[in-house]
């Protein structure tokens, strides 16, 4: 029985432990925003965070996230309010869409660590595929998102002095 | 004969397209029965799904609140349907587009006595005809909707039609009286439907369309809350997998479940037959079927198979053997299929020749979805959900596949993650209903990635070869170009042996009709490999040859690129274009493509004073309507690692009704050109597909686009072309034009991959 939390909510597993986190998100709990790609880690649709670390879902065993909290996009915002989903809006990224939760988990991921990447930040750490090719407003986004992420902090740090 | 009135109702299609808010409606005036009487059924008496609360015919509801949902017919695949199609109906209708939401519509065909007709239009998504096709439907649906809500306000006030107009949701009288639609919608609903569409709108008056509007669904992509079919659940279902013949036509000689079955949530293992060696497809290959409780379940039940293969129909095929066969075959003669003017003598006698051979591998679609679908077969019906881009095709192939009849089969359409032809083929609906038959469970079926790039029908590889005579002043007076291929229309019933190279050369594309003296050579080579359209097809191969040619030419000859291509395009003027996107095509707008790309790129300055393992490359090509040009600058350094330093893409694509989203196209169809031309292949050896992963099938990652990357829309007129596929062929010429430029290297050989390593 594997018991972690997803989205803050508790789960029991008690399938094969070496069932890939993907499928157990998608045909066990019907979160269907985690997106299956290509099942060996390349191309990143599956994207999730676990412990608040960016990790593919399609190659990481359900017996290794035992005890951890996983996030998918369902669980990023209530209802797509978080920097990085608004600026994927304002940008308007998506074509075939079926990429961008993992894009958007990847990049909430990067911005976490480096609040404010360069386009070398940003390239070599976003390596999820787009089959549509949005690549160009992707990076936009990413730097839409960490200057409003930036602004954010600089008035709440603010409100408090 | 006589029809029934509902038959003819829902059934005609007319000789003028009269199809009243979507409802295929026969004008009578155009009908040749005697007994068609002028329509006056309302909306209403109509029925079907036609009508509901707030519904004023198929493709529109307006909510109590005032906001409207539109049906899109269209399958959508990222090129924007969903958003652009709605946008010409708001546009007529007189509603805001913020008030607009959009539903997905099924399959609609109706049997009549004339033939299987469409309820809602055609529907279907290839050729970049999504938008042309329905340009003026859906502006016709709006415009007779918004005539009717206002017909409804009139009477209600017992006022004039002229003194009403629509604004914003609304009917307004000119004394100021104003009623909502949400209001209306109902008393509109019992009017008969008007005969004529009300004259649209000139383009110039446009408030919604020709302004860029975003993603209508992009906040349920952003949250997760789209649904692909991959994500299709319905109650009851199973998973299932099938293992498939890794060689082109093999089948099952044997196989052993009983590993297979013993995986915990396996429930059934069986055989699929595929088609016979040579015969049309249904299904790709042969293969054996899991069945299980979940997709891992079916996933590890598949692996612990153990089946013995035939090797099919030709189980030597490889690469190597591929490409010689093109060179055999290019040293002889092939099916002559122009021949303009005097080839012959005219290379005799001409004072310069240029020649060379350009190469393309097969290539896989690889869309991040896999191909999956949903089939319930009970009894005498069935339920499909499919991410297709040819549903009628997938009620065929699923009609097909069962022996059911067409009316029996509901076909549901799901938002799809990329199509780019791939999804023109059903083959994994036939599968999936043929699982769900034998099973008898609904069943969703999913490929693997490893399924999706071994079982495609992949575009065709070639070798082309070009020659050309020049005059004193270097143009080509003549022009051959002779392709090796393997013809995507290989194992089509309804295509003759003689007409195979219709899918590979398209007789009118530049520089035909320019050069007096032209042929264009044909040469069938033997593969086993399945293939198909693949977004701008047999254009990505062609405009690779020539527009590189041209380039060659312009180096034997001292001339400039640029001078070359504007000095053969020559002034304006409408030059006859056979093929699809015809029947003309203006050279002119492509000269002006090339110039404005050319300035912006510095292209000019940039050539007169070079700078080592610095290039800049030009291309421009016609197709499906619209045209396109594209500069690319490169950079190579000492141990042959290429950077693009900069793209500059221009796309003419007469009136573009969503700015915004033929931009995205712009930039993805370049990107897409890019990944291809850079390093995707797919190779045979020993009869089996090499590649099977994004592993060893690398599409390009954001680190290869480059920061500066502009995307034009120039030459606007008042009608739409399509966008998705016109500007993919210029980016792998200009490329490796801008690499010959920086280097000496001539890439004639797709993709670039590891050629300019030293």
């Amino acid at each position: 029985m594997q018991k972690f939390r997803v989205n803050g909510t508790a789960v029991n597993f008690s399938g094969d432990s070496q069932t890939p986190l993907l499928y157990v998100l998608r045909d066990n709990l019907k979160l269907y925003g985690t997106r299956f790609g290509c099942g060996i880690g390349a191309c990143g649709a599956c994207t999730v965070h676990i412990d608040g670390q960016a990790q593919r879902s399609c190659i990481t065993p359900v017996a290794n996230v035992s005890g951890a909290d996983v996030t998918t996009i369902e669980g990023l915002s209530e209802n797509g309010e978080h920097p990085v989903q608004q600026a994927w809006l304002e940008i308007d990224v998506p074509q075939c869409g079926y990429c961008q939760a993992g894009q958007i988990m990847a990049a909430t991921d990067l911005l976490k660590r480096i609040p404010a990447p360069t386009d070398q930040d940003i390239q070599d750490n976003m390596t999820n595929l787009c089959r549509c090719g949005t690549y160009v407003r992707i990076r936009k986004a990413i730097h839409l998102a960490a200057q409003r992420m930036h602004n954010k902090s600089v008035a709440d740090n603010g409100a408090t002095s | 004969m006589s029809l029934s009135r509902r038959q003819f109702i829902v059934g005609g299609v007319t000789a003028s397209g009269g199809l009243l808010l979507g409802i295929p409606l026969q004008n009578p005036r155009a009908a040749a029965h005697q007994d068609l009487q002028s329509i006056e059924e309302s909306i209403e008496a109509i029925g079907i799904d036609a009508t509901g609360p707030g519904q004023l015919g198929y493709f529109i509801t307006i909510n109590p609140d005032n906001t409207v949902v539109i049906g899109s017919n269209q399958p959508e695949i990222g090129q924007g349907i969903r958003t652009t199609l709605p946008m010409l109906v708001a546009e007529e209708l007189e509603v805001d587009f913020a008030s607009v939401s959009v539903k997905q519509m099924p399959l609609g065909i109706v049997r009549t006595s004339s033939g299987m007709q469409w309820r809602y239009g055609g529907q279907g998504v290839g050729g970049s005809t999504g938008l042309t096709g329905n340009w003026e439907f859906m502006r016709q649906v709006g415009a007779r909707a918004r005539l009717m809500l206002q017909q409804a306000a009139a009477s209600l006030w017992e006022a004039q039609l002229d003194d009403v107009y629509s604004e914003g949701g609304h009917v307004k009288h000119k004394d100021g009286r104003i009623l909502a639609y949400g209001e209306l919608v109902t008393a509109a609903a019992k009017l008969p439907v008007p005969e004529d569409a009300p004259t649209l709108k000139p383009v110039s008056a446009f408030r919604i369309a020709g302004h860029g509007q975003k993603t209508i669904d992009a906040l349920d992509i952003v949250t997760g809350r789209a649904r692909y079919g991959l994500d299709t659940d319905v109650p009851g279902m199973k998973y299932a997998m099938i293992e498939r013949s890794p060689w082109h036509d093999g089948t099952v000689v044997s196989f052993d479940a009983t590993q297979a079955r013993k995986v915990p949530g396996v429930i059934d293992v069986f055989e699929i037959k595929g088609p016979e060696p040579g015969a049309p497809y249904l299904i790709l290959a042969s293969g054996v079927a899991v069945v299980a409780e979940s997709t891992w379940a079916a996933m590890q039940g598949r692996a612990a198979l153990e089946i013995e293969w035939s090797h099919g129909s030709y189980p030597q095929e490889d690469t190597a053997a591929f490409d010689a066969q093109c060179e055999t075959l290019l040293a002889g003669d092939g099916q002559v299929v122009r021949d303009d003017g005097d080839f012959d003598s005219a290379i005799a006698t001409a004072g310069r020749v240029v020649e060379a051979t350009y190469s393309v591998p097969y290539v896989s679609h690889a869309p991040l979805e896999p191909q999956n679908c949903f089939a319930h077969v009970d009894k005498d019906k069935c339920r499909i959900i499919v991410p297709t881009q040819m549903p009628a095709g997938a009620s065929r192939a699923v009609a097909a596949a069962t022996g059911l009849d067409r009316m029996a089969i509901e076909v549901e359409l799901t938002r799809i993650g990329g199509g780019f032809g791939r999804r023109l083929t059903a083959d994994y609906a036939a599968e999936a209903a043929m699982v769900s038959r034998q099973s008898g469970f609904p069943v969703k079926l999913v490929w693997s990635r490893e399924d999706d790039i071994r079982h495609d029908f992949y575009r065709p590889a070639g070798h082309h070869h070009l020659k050309a005579g020049l005059n004193q002043e270097g143009v080509p007076v003549a022009w051959t170009q002779r392709l090796a291929s393997a013809s995507k229309y290989y194992r089509r019933a309804e295509v003759s042996d003689d007409k195979l190279w219709e899918a590979e050369l398209y007789t009118d594309d530049f520089p035909a009709n320019m050069i007096e003296h032209f042929r264009l050579e044909w040469f069938n080579v033997n593969s086993a490999v399945p293939r198909g359209s693949w977004r701008a097809p047999a254009h990505t191969a062609n405009a690779f040859a020539i527009q590189s040619f041209i380039d060659e030419i312009a180096f034997h000859s001292g001339q400039d690129p640029l001078d070359l291509r504007l000095n053969m395009l020559g002034e304006p003027r409408e030059i006859d274009y056979a093929n699809h996107g015809g029947p003309t095509f203006n050279p002119g707008r492509l000269a002006k493509l090339l110039r404005f790309v050319a300035e912006r790129s510095d292209y000019r300055a940039r050539r007169a004073s070079p700078k080592a393992g610095r290039g800049i490359g030009l291309a421009c090509h016609f197709t499906f309507g619209g045209y396109s040009a594209h500069a690319i600058e490169v950079s190579v350094n000492h141990q042959g690692d290429l950077a693009i330093d900069k793209i500059v893409a221009a796309i003419d694509c007469g009136y573009a009704v969503n700015p915004n989203a033929v931009e995205a196209q712009v930039q993805g169809a370049t990107i897409d050109g890019l990944s291809t031309a850079l390093n995707l292949k797919i190779t045979v050896k020993d009869g089996k597909i090499v590649q099977s992963n994004f592993n060893d099938y690398p599409l390009l990652k954001l680190a290869q686009v480059p920061t500066a990357f502009e995307s034009h829309i120039l030459n606007w007129d008042e009608t739409p072309t399509g966008v998705g596929e016109i500007p993919i062929p210029t980016v792998a010429p200009a490329l490796a034009n801008a690499i010959f430029h920086a280097t000496g290297k001539r890439i004639r050989r797709l993709p670039i991959a590891d050629q300019l390593k030293t």
